[in-house]
């Protein structure tokens, strides 16, 4: 079995007297795509803040890169990327103007980030486009180049939080294919998402409720063990028991 | 460092590159300090006045070329008798008439007294009184000129009052520390609150929060361009009103730029906490505007004295940083005091600064958890 890269052992955050996140405890492996699955509310957000060195456990052991949550914050941010919903580039700056404020705030030096700049926009074909405004860039393009930046500096984890909200399905079919292509690179993709048929390209999947993880395995697994058709109706099985 | 100086960088990038930040930062300051200026101005200038001298002698027409060669007035025409002045009035151009009456020079030499009046168009009190003011200033000062030790009281007309401080009667003197003081709280807090939440708005403010930038180097990092450019401001304004108005620093230059640095740090840590408290743009901008703006103009002194409001607002307006700043600026820029008469006020900006600080760190961690 390969590296475990993201390591929660009875994770527990309280705030105050209601508890948030209840003794979670699960593995996730290097160039994994990890499913993170929850209705609202379920504890996704709090359980995902620990994660990427926002906020600190109440208790537990939670090891993320090889760095202790507790501790050693720092570190682990400078190990993970991230991108959200809203594709977390600025507008009003042009794509090279993103690309080397992020490299910057990574601390990488200014020869590495045109080396790594030119490589990404290679990929994406995009040299010819890089002094234009992102607010220029249909949909579709923001959203790669926002998951191109957040791999910029090279993390060992990627947290995408619902990247795919409000995008046509054919842009996200392309957007799975960008996040399988960097799972082969070995690096943890590790993704939530509220589009069931998503859940389904996922290497293995948790689903949340009420703050405990209480399904985790593969897609596979889990249908066959509640007798379902797919993802979505595990889902809707578990949340309205 | 290097990462903080990137970012840095972007925040001046976000601002060159929007046209109405740059606006709101240097064009309404400009174009205020010039309506304030001009348009409210209260000066006179080149006002109608029109001379009904029935007396006619060596005096009176001292006394008129006196008047006229002042530069506040312009004389429209010679009246010759009581009928016309009523129709010089309605031709518009008239704002006021002075009148001397019957053998003005003989009396003021044998009886050593002489009265003349001066009408003003009562329809304009504003332009009315100033003119009445002007006129009687400058007719004192012709008694003064002329009078011997046997000639007292050459005229009598009600007593001219003099400004203290404002010998020209100067408004824009009274509105340059105002609108600084205004300008500086609106647009330090407005800006800074409105960039901060723009970066919640937008998403990405979770992405820098991610990143390994500490949170105080986000906040420094936001803060800073605009520390920077308001203090860019407040000499642009200085210059403004100096190079148009005339306006002098009377005090020490050096004191009113640190006071203004003083007033912008706290202006800015009041924007961070708006920020902190607001979710949305708009209610920054609404809680920047509406909360500061109309209280600064009618509550701080700005305009309307707080000597006369009643003790309630009085209490209200103590809360206000601008009340206490005005004191400082006008104090530095009008009378040019030192800082031994200004530091309670300083004391109580630096304490309002470290209260806001404080706030804010609070603000920010509750959120972060």
């Amino acid at each position: 079995m390969s590296e475990k890269v993201i390591y929660v052992k009875n994770l527990v955050k309280k705030f105050g007297s209601f508890v948030a996140n209840d003794n979670l405890s699960f593995e996730v492996y290097s160039g994994e795509i990890f499913g993170f699955l929850g209705a609202n509310g379920a504890g996704k957000t709090t359980a995902i803040r620990i994660l990427s060195g926002l906020s600190k456990p109440t208790s537990g052991e939670v090891s993320i890169a090889g760095f202790d949550a507790y501790r050693q914050t720092e570190q682990i941010k400078k190990n993970i990327g991230y991108m959200c919903q809203k594709f977390s580039l600025y507008e009003d700056l042009t794509v090279k103007e993103n690309i080397i404020l992020y490299g910057g705030i990574y601390g990488m030096s200014k020869l590495l980030i045109k080396e790594r700049m030119a490589g990404l926009l290679a990929k994406l074909h995009f040299q010819k486009d890089e002094n234009r405004m992102i607010s220029d860039l249909p949909l579709g393009l923001r959203q790669k180049l926002a998951f191109s930046v957040a791999l910029l500096h090279e993390p060992k984890i990627v947290f995408l939080d619902e990247p795919t909200g409000g995008v046509d399905p054919i842009t996200r079919r392309q957007f799975w294919e960008t996040i399988y292509e960097t799972s082969s690179r070995g690096i943890t993709v590790f993704v939530t998402t509220h589009y069931m048929d998503e859940a389904e390209y996922c290497d293995r999947i948790s689903i949340m409720s009420e703050g405990k993880i209480v399904a985790l395995d593969t897609p596979e697994n889990l249908k066959k063990q509640y007798n379902a058709a797919s993802v979505e109706d595990v889902f809707i099985k578990i949340a309205r028991p | 460092m290097k990462r903080f100086l990137g970012f840095v960088k972007k925040e001046f990038l976000h601002i060159f590159r929007d046209y109405r930040t740059l606006f709101i930062l240097f064009g309404i300051p400009a174009a205020q300090i010039l309506i304030f200026g001009y348009a409210v101005s209260t000066d006179i200038k080149n006002a109608g006045v029109a001379v009904l001298d029935v007396s006619h002698d060596e005096i009176t027409q001292k006394l008129t070329d006196k008047i006229f060669s002042s530069g506040f007035f312009k004389r429209t025409e010679t009246l010759l008798n009581y009928n016309d002045i009523d129709k010089a009035f309605k031709k518009g151009k008239t704002k006021a008439v002075i009148v001397y009456e019957d053998d003005f020079g003989k009396k003021l030499i044998s009886e050593g007294k002489a009265s003349l009046s001066i009408i003003s168009d009562g329809s304009e009190p504003n332009t009315a009184t100033l003119i009445t003011n002007y006129t009687t200033s400058i007719v004192n000062d012709f008694s003064m000129e002329i009078s011997g030790p046997g000639v007292k009281n050459l005229v009598k007309i009600s007593p001219e009052v003099k400004m203290l401080y404002n010998p020209a009667l100067k408004s824009h003197f009274m509105f340059v520390p105002g609108v600084i003081t205004l300008i500086l709280i609106l647009i330090c807090a407005l800006m800074t609150s409105v960039t901060i939440t723009r970066e919640k708005e937008f998403g990405t403010m979770e992405v820098l929060l991610v990143s390994p930038l500490r949170p105080i180097q986000i906040i420094l990092g936001k803060v800073m361009p605009y520390f920077f450019l308001s203090f860019v401001n407040v000499l642009m304004i200085l210059m403004l009103s100096w190079l148009v108005f005339g306006l002098p620093v009377k005090g020490s230059i050096v004191l009113l730029l640190a006071e203004c640095m003083l007033y912008i740090l706290m202006s800015l840590t009041l924007g961070i906490l708006i920020s902190t408290v607001s979710k949305t743009m708009q209610q920054a901008i609404f809680i920047s505007l509406i909360g500061l703006m109309l209280p600064t103009v009618l509550l701080s002194g700005f305009i309307y004295p707080i000597e006369n409001m009643p003790k309630i607002y009085d209490y209200v307006s103590s809360v206000l940083p601008p009340r206490y700043f005005i004191v400082i600026i006008k104090n530095i820029m009008i009378k040019g005091t030192g800082f031994m008469y200004i530091w309670k006020e300083t004391l109580i900006l630096t304490v309002m600064t470290l209260v806001f600080i404080g706030l804010s760190v609070r603000n920010f961690k509750i959120r972060l958890e």
